[in-house]
């Protein structure tokens, strides 16, 4: 499997490390909703096909970035910054007027 | 300032060794720049980090991804997104640096004793560093003074291409030696010489 960094290009498997689900939203840290907190800590919705997920490019630029993996064929449809992904992120949490 | 160690000499083996009957394929040798120094920029001010390393350098970074350039025994190239690992054979580079970046463009470290630094020349130097990394190190792909970060199982390489035939690698100091050894191993079919 070839993951291509958006710095370093196509790089092997082996230089990547899993971070988990990007899908999950990590609740207000000040939140006492025990039931936000379970979602996040444990609920996955552990998809068949296109999984959107963190890696860290590790064994080269260090970078943190968001791939979407097809969990079925494990081809990998697109690939970003983690940055960027958290900037629109919390972009369109405050324009829907929601708290980051 | 203090005179850095080679972690090396204890297996440094001068002269041809392996298969060298039809001359040798690779040259092995350690640069001992004087100065290792990465330099990272904070988010968005990358093009004034550029300008201070062409400043206290007179390297011209181009843009782009590893990109990187290298004379007179100098080089710097893109490591990361807005991080560049420079090298100096003269000392001071990372006094010379931290005076030209100022402290809302970024930060400078000095690993100038924290690095080893090993030239693999000569014409299988592409050919032994495909052994080792699965990186396009053809030419087209990986042009002269630019640069990239990898990893040889848990050894990070940092390698930049100083000449058509030649590539240099800085990687963690206490990891060089036997990342040294490896690399004799790898080159010893097509013979190599130490120098």
């Amino acid at each position: 499997m070839l993951i291509t960094c958006p710095y370093c290009g196509p790089r092997d498997l082996a230089e990547f490390t899993y971070q988990g689900d990007a899908n999950r939203v990590r609740p207000d840290p000040a939140s006492t909703d025990h039931e936000a907190w379970y979602d996040y800590v444990y609920q996955r919705a552990n998809p068949v096909g296109d999984h959107k997920e963190y890696w860290q490019h590790s064994g080269g630029c260090r970078s943190h970035i968001v791939v979407v993996r097809n969990t079925m064929t494990h081809a990998v449809g697109s690939v970003g910054f983690a940055r960027e992904h958290e900037e629109r992120k919390s972009a369109a949490r405050h324009k829907s007027g929601e708290k980051a | 300032m203090v005179e850095p160690l080679s972690p090396l000499a204890p297996v440094w083996k001068p002269g041809s060794h392996g298969n060298f009957v039809d001359g040798v394929g690779v040259v092995l040798s350690e640069t001992r720049p004087g100065s290792i120094v990465e330099a990272a920029a904070w988010h968005g001010a990358e093009k004034k980090l550029m300008a201070a390393i062409r400043k206290a350098t007179g390297l011209s970074l181009p843009d782009g991804a590893g990109a990187g350039a290298y004379a007179d025994g100098r080089g710097a190239f893109g490591i990361a997104p807005g991080r560049f690992l420079l090298a100096d054979q003269a000392e001071g580079l990372a006094e010379r640096l931290s005076a030209a970046v100022a402290a809302d463009t970024g930060t400078v470290t000095d690993l100038s004793h924290g690095r080893t630094a090993i030239r693999v020349a000569g014409p299988k130097a592409e050919w032994l560093l495909s052994k080792f990394f699965a990186i396009d190190f053809a030419l087209p792909a990986f042009p002269v003074g630019s640069g990239l970060a990898t990893v040889h199982h848990d050894i990070f390489a940092q390698i930049q291409r100083t000449g058509e035939n030649a590539f240099d690698l800085y990687v963690f100091r206490s990891f060089a030696r036997s990342f040294w050894t490896m690399l004799g191993h790898g080159a010893e079919e097509a013979g190599y010489e130490v120098r």
